[in-house]
């Protein structure tokens, strides 16, 4: 039971940011329920990373199909570019907190067209394995499951990739025409952030574990 | 309303506990040596949850009773120490039970599952498919065959896929529909599914097991009563899970071995 | 540019065109009350559905009127085939467990409440708010729609285990365009979930009114923060797990197909996969889940006792502690779904240790509600009523799950009816009652009207001894090792047990028909209802500050200040033997000079 003092004395001065009135983590609420969607997502992600590990490892013989060139080559590119993207959409954060509207914008584009290159390179590389017979069902080298769990995972962060890419336009658009903010811009850097992040985990476990003897 | 909560409330709580104690639904006499140890835990757990179920729903219903507002000025009471006491009991309770049941009452489980079969048991493969389930002894030379899986046809009668004219150790395999084990004697069940997930569960035997497509599983048990007694499948495989079912006979050595002679000259 | 501190602003005024009042309303008030109305419909039809199946086990034969024009192949001439009878127990339980226990506890009432009762006008995205119900209404609309697919509703249960939910049709009846579709429906009801769940926590952290410390919230919002949380980690892990098993039935991958299957005299083309991933895929969703349908209505009783014993919850922080361990070990406990499921032996014995340790948790809080209720002036209203028997039954069905923790013991009740048994208590009809009592609480806040104590009072006797009636004899049936999810009982053994299920059935009817009496009244006393006051139950949150019912932005364009929590029960000041939250200290000193 609460204190005769506390009741009779008002508001407890003592809560401080976590008071009521006030956001405790000091950043707007947009931010915040970012923040959540990136971890529910990378929930999401586990799920299908655990998935891939488990038949992995249930698997006789995976296969590992990637030579260094082209596909380690490849694959490593497309890691430099994401990460690039990554870089240019600091830039753009900064800018947009900076109030510099066009410089951010140009960056948001620097970044989108990062994430384009990303896009294409990993068609490219999907077009490629797909004409060598990987299928979700089948492939030339070992246990069928490869094409499943490749493709799955791999298209999931495509999927992620390709939303950013819609999402980052958006963004620029409305904030060179003053409708969104500075905010707005730094919740859309958390998002491509995590879907860099989530590559970051893709990349050694599905194309380095399979690399080529 | 504070008096007919209390009642019914007591009412509901000692028709059950006399439900329970009077067995008027129970289980069937157990026919494993692992059932007797596991008949022994669930009667453990009654004790303990019994005492709980009897303590808090008579408690509830006395509280109702005693603290209903009958409009006088008694004034409201604390529960003596707060919450203090109430997390101790608690603690003491809850923590001595789980210890007991958890660490103590753990020999059923880890005497089927951490130990292997004795080595003398003797070793059935069971094969789940919707709807029915069949059995294959290893006969003599105690192995059995592959299973070929583009072999398998009901119209044949060759539920495993057995190819007798290439494979060695087809040749003496035995498929049955029904299981019989001799008494006294352990037994190792190799559970397998064709098509989608089944479940072994016989309630005499106290065993219970999923078949899971892709995996072959082992249970074994020691039956120690003659009988003959229903082999269920308990794991959702389609329309006709309801009627998805086996018998397992208990039987003496001797008939046992009648039995199996009398299955060989069916195959 | 937003300041991270000042809160922002939402309406100016309320919206007029009825589209944007009662259809795509922003207003968290409205969107409650259409959670509260779905899962309404949800819990109706799920009853039915359960009426058919409790009545098909006892009477086969018995032609049931209409049934047959639903479905001509299910229920040709009114009797239920096999396949149908699991169609109908699938829909049962996936409409109950998703669109009516993880609804309107959550959803419902924590989207018309929340906000009130932290002292915000609205969610922190209203729009985003919005857009989780009509997803969830989307996600209905294709669950129900398998009742109209050429070969009917999904067979496999709510828990839609592979490689009979993968294969397709080749397995049977009810596995193609109706198992896709219930996988759809599943995966959308996570996003709507999902984009609740963020709100909630957003909501929750951001747009609490001054004074509002998190331990001056009333434990009705902890059980809808925790339960957010709960919902934010688990339904992405199912949304996961719903697209890979689309992906198996439709893209030819082999995620939980195993190779060398032979279904209908068909060599399956897929290899690789494993059940037990899906498995645990699906229960450590699955386990969360289940807490994510009791943790509001934890949060709701502990928040209702108080008000009618007139004494302060006991242990405020400690049933917080509880809420939130519980919720912390419901993520590692999900294993014991699967003793019997061909999971290493090790794994079972690992899992089972966290699952007998949360009877600790359990324990604590039930005492500590019997501990609130024991020296209190109880006033017995219906919604105390049912606070109080939510005690009972949640202890009941608790008690069963001491069994079920122990592998051992899992061993002979796994798939029997002590199982069902088990889980009807605990959700079926515990989290029910939190609901009903949650709802003769609200009720007169939510509509301006008083529900009838009268009818609410024969609601309540009949459907507490009712739900006694049903489920506890089914703890009977498990231990006599009655196998569940069976269609018919033809076998010897089961025979004995046809007695038991004839008065389960005749009283489920019985229970269900009485819900009919709480359904009449909640839409007769919106009418007729005697009007109500703003605070008709002496209670102290800042909800019963407002009128009944609340205007357009909650507090009327004005933000309140909390002084104290919410638990000022039985210390009289003045004629009241209560405090308000949000009473300024200077009218408490005004009242008792």
């Amino acid at each position: 039971m609460a204190s005769k003092e506390v009741v009779a004395s008002g508001v407890d001065a003592s809560g401080g940011i976590w008071g009521g009135g006030v956001r405790p983590f000091g950043v707007p609420s947009k931010k915040l329920g970012m923040w959540l969607f990136v971890i529910s997502d990378a929930l999401t992600f586990s799920v299908v990373i655990f998935a891939y590990g488990y038949l992995r490892l249930a698997a006789a013989d995976w296969p590992r199909p990637f030579l260094f060139v082209p596909s380690i080559v490849n694959a490593s590119v497309m890691t430099f570019v994401l990460m690039t993207s990554s870089v240019t959409m600091v830039y753009a954060v900064r800018s947009a907190q900076l109030g510099l509207r066009k410089a951010s914008v140009w960056w948001l584009c620097a970044t989108v067209l990062c994430g384009v290159i990303f896009d294409v390179l990993h068609l490219r590389e999907w077009a490629g394995l797909i004409k060598e017979g990987v299928r979700p069902l089948q492939n030339p080298w070992g246990t069928p499951m490869f094409g499943s769990a490749f493709f799955s995972l791999t298209g999931l962060h495509m999927l992620h990739v390709t939303i950013g890419i819609i999402y980052l336009l958006a963004v620029a658009a409305m904030f060179g025409s003053s409708k969104a903010t500075a905010d707005d811009v730094e919740v859309s850097g958390l998002y491509w952030h995590f879907v860099d992040l989530v590559w970051m985990f893709i990349f050694p476990l599905v194309y380095l574990l399979s690399a080529h003897r | 309303m504070a008096k007919l909560f209390a009642i019914v409330m007591a009412v509901i709580t000692l028709v059950s506990v006399w439900i329970f104690v009077a067995h008027t639904w129970w289980f069937p006499t157990v026919a494993s040596e692992h059932g007797v140890d596991m008949d022994h835990q669930f009667k453990e757990t009654f004790i303990a949850a019994g005492f709980a179920f009897l303590v808090s729903q008579l408690g509830l219903a006395t509280f109702v009773w005693k603290y209903a507002d009958r409009g006088d000025n008694r004034k409201i009471r604390i529960f003596p120490g707060g919450a203090r006491w109430l997390i101790i009991l608690s603690l003491i309770f809850v923590g001595s039970e789980v210890f007991a049941l958890e660490f103590v009452g753990q020999k059923v489980w880890s005497a089927m599952y951490f130990k292997k079969a004795p080595q003398d048991s003797l070793r059935v493969q069971v094969l789940g498919g919707q709807f029915a389930f069949y059995f294959r002894y290893p006969g003599p030379d105690n192995k059995f065959a592959p299973i070929h899986v583009d072999k398998i046809d009901e119209g044949t009668q060759n539920y495993f896929g057995l190819d007798k004219s290439s494979d060695e150790e087809a040749k003496d395999d035995v498929v049955t529909a029904s299981l019989a084990v001799p008494i006294n004697r352990p037994v190792e069940l190799l559970l397998e599914a064709k098509d989608v997930g089944h479940a072994f569960y016989v309630r005499e035997l106290r065993i219970q097991q999923d078949l899971v497509p892709g995996m072959e599983i082992a249970v074994h048990f020691l039956p120690t009563r003659l009988g003959k007694f229903e082999v269920v499948c308990t794991q959702l495989c389609g329309l006709g899970h309801y009627n998805m079912r086996a018998y397992v006979e208990v039987m003496t050595q001797e008939n046992f071995d009648k039995w199996l002679a009398d299955q060989v000259s069916q195959q | 540019m937003s300041d991270g501190v000042t809160p922002v602003v939402h309406h100016a005024h309320a919206p007029t065109s009825f589209i944007r009042r009662y259809v795509f309303s922003l207003d968290h008030k409205v969107i409650g009350q259409q959670y509260y109305m779905l899962a309404l419909f949800s819990v109706f039809i799920g009853m039915l559905l359960s009426w058919l199946v409790r009545i098909h086990l006892v009477w086969a034969k018995f032609p049931i009127p209409l049934i047959s024009h639903l479905s001509p192949n299910g229920a040709p001439g009114g009797v239920i085939t096999p396949e149908y009878y699991l169609s109908l127990l699938t829909l049962h339980g996936t409409l109950m467990v998703f669109f009516v226990l993880t609804t309107a506890p959550q959803s419902g009432f924590g989207n018309y409440i929340l906000p009130i009762q932290i002292g915000a006008e609205d969610m922190a995205f209203p729009t985003l708010n919005m857009l989780s119900f009509w997803t969830t209404f989307v996600a209905l609309v294709v669950l129900v729609s398998t009742f109209f697919v050429k070969d009917g509703p999904p067979i496999s249960g709510w828990t839609a285990y592979p490689p009979l939910s993968a294969i397709g049709g080749d397995a049977g009846p009810g596995l193609s365009l109706g198992q896709d579709l219930w996988a759809i429906s599943i995966a959308l009801f996570c996003i709507g979930s999902l984009m609740g769940a963020l709100n909630f926590i957003v909501t929750t952290l951001d747009m609490r009114c001054r004074g509002m410390l998190l331990s001056r919230m009333p434990l009705s919002t902890w059980g809808w923060l925790i339960t957010a949380v709960l919902a934010l980690l688990s339904f992405a892990v199912l949304f996961a797990a719903c697209i890979l098993l689309i992906l198996d039935r439709n893209a030819g991958t082999s995620f939980f197909i195993p190779g060398g299957l032979i279904v209908s005299e068909k060599i399956q083309p897929h290899s690789g996969g494993s059940p037990l991933l899906w498995q645990h895929l699906f229960w450590f969703f699955g386990h969360p889940e289940v807490y994510i349908a009791i943790v509001p209505g934890w949060g709701i009783i502990s928040q209702i006792l108080p008000v009618f014993a007139r004494k302060p919850i006991l242990g405020y922080k400690v049933i917080l502690g509880c809420l939130g361990s519980i919720a912390g070990l419901s993520f590692m406990v999900w294993g014991h779904h699967m003793f019997v499921s061909g999971m290493s032996p090790y794994s079972g014995f690992l899992f089972s240790v966290p699952t007998l340790i949360i009877t600790l948790p359990a324990t604590i809080m039930t005492l500590l509600w019997l501990g609130t209720v024991w020296g209190g002036k109880l006033r017995l209203t219906t919604s105390m009523l049912f606070a109080l028997a939510f005690i009972s039954v949640f202890v009941t069905g608790g008690l069963g799950g001491m069994f079920l923790a122990q592998p051992s013991l899992d061993i002979y009740l796994h798939a029997t009816y002590f199982v069902v048994g088990h889980f009807h208590m605990v959700m079926g009809v515990a989290a029910i009652f939190a609901m009903l009592a949650g709802t003769y609480f609200w009720y007169p806040k939510m509509f301006g009207r008083m529900l009838n104590e009268t009818l609410g009072k024969i609601h309540f006797w009949i459907t507490f001894v009712g739900v006694y009636a049903i489920f506890m004899p089914m703890h009977f049936l498990g231990l006599a090792g009655n196998v569940r999810r069976y269609s018919e009982f033809t076998d010897d053994f089961l025979q004995p047990l046809i007695p038991v299920h004839k008065f389960i059935t005749v009283c489920a009817l019985a229970v269900g028909a009485t819900q009919f009496i709480f359904l009449f009244n909640v839409f007769w006393s919106m009418l007729k209802g005697e009007k109500a006051p703003d605070n008709p139950w002496d209670a102290t949150s800042l909800e019963w500050s407002i009128p009944s019912p609340p205007p357009f932005d909650n507090f009327d364009g004005k933000h309140p200040v909390v002084y104290r929590g919410p638990n000022e029960y039985g210390t009289p000041s003045g004629e009241k033997d209560f405090e308000m939250q949000a009473t300024p200290p200077a009218e408490i000193q005004r009242r008792t000079i």
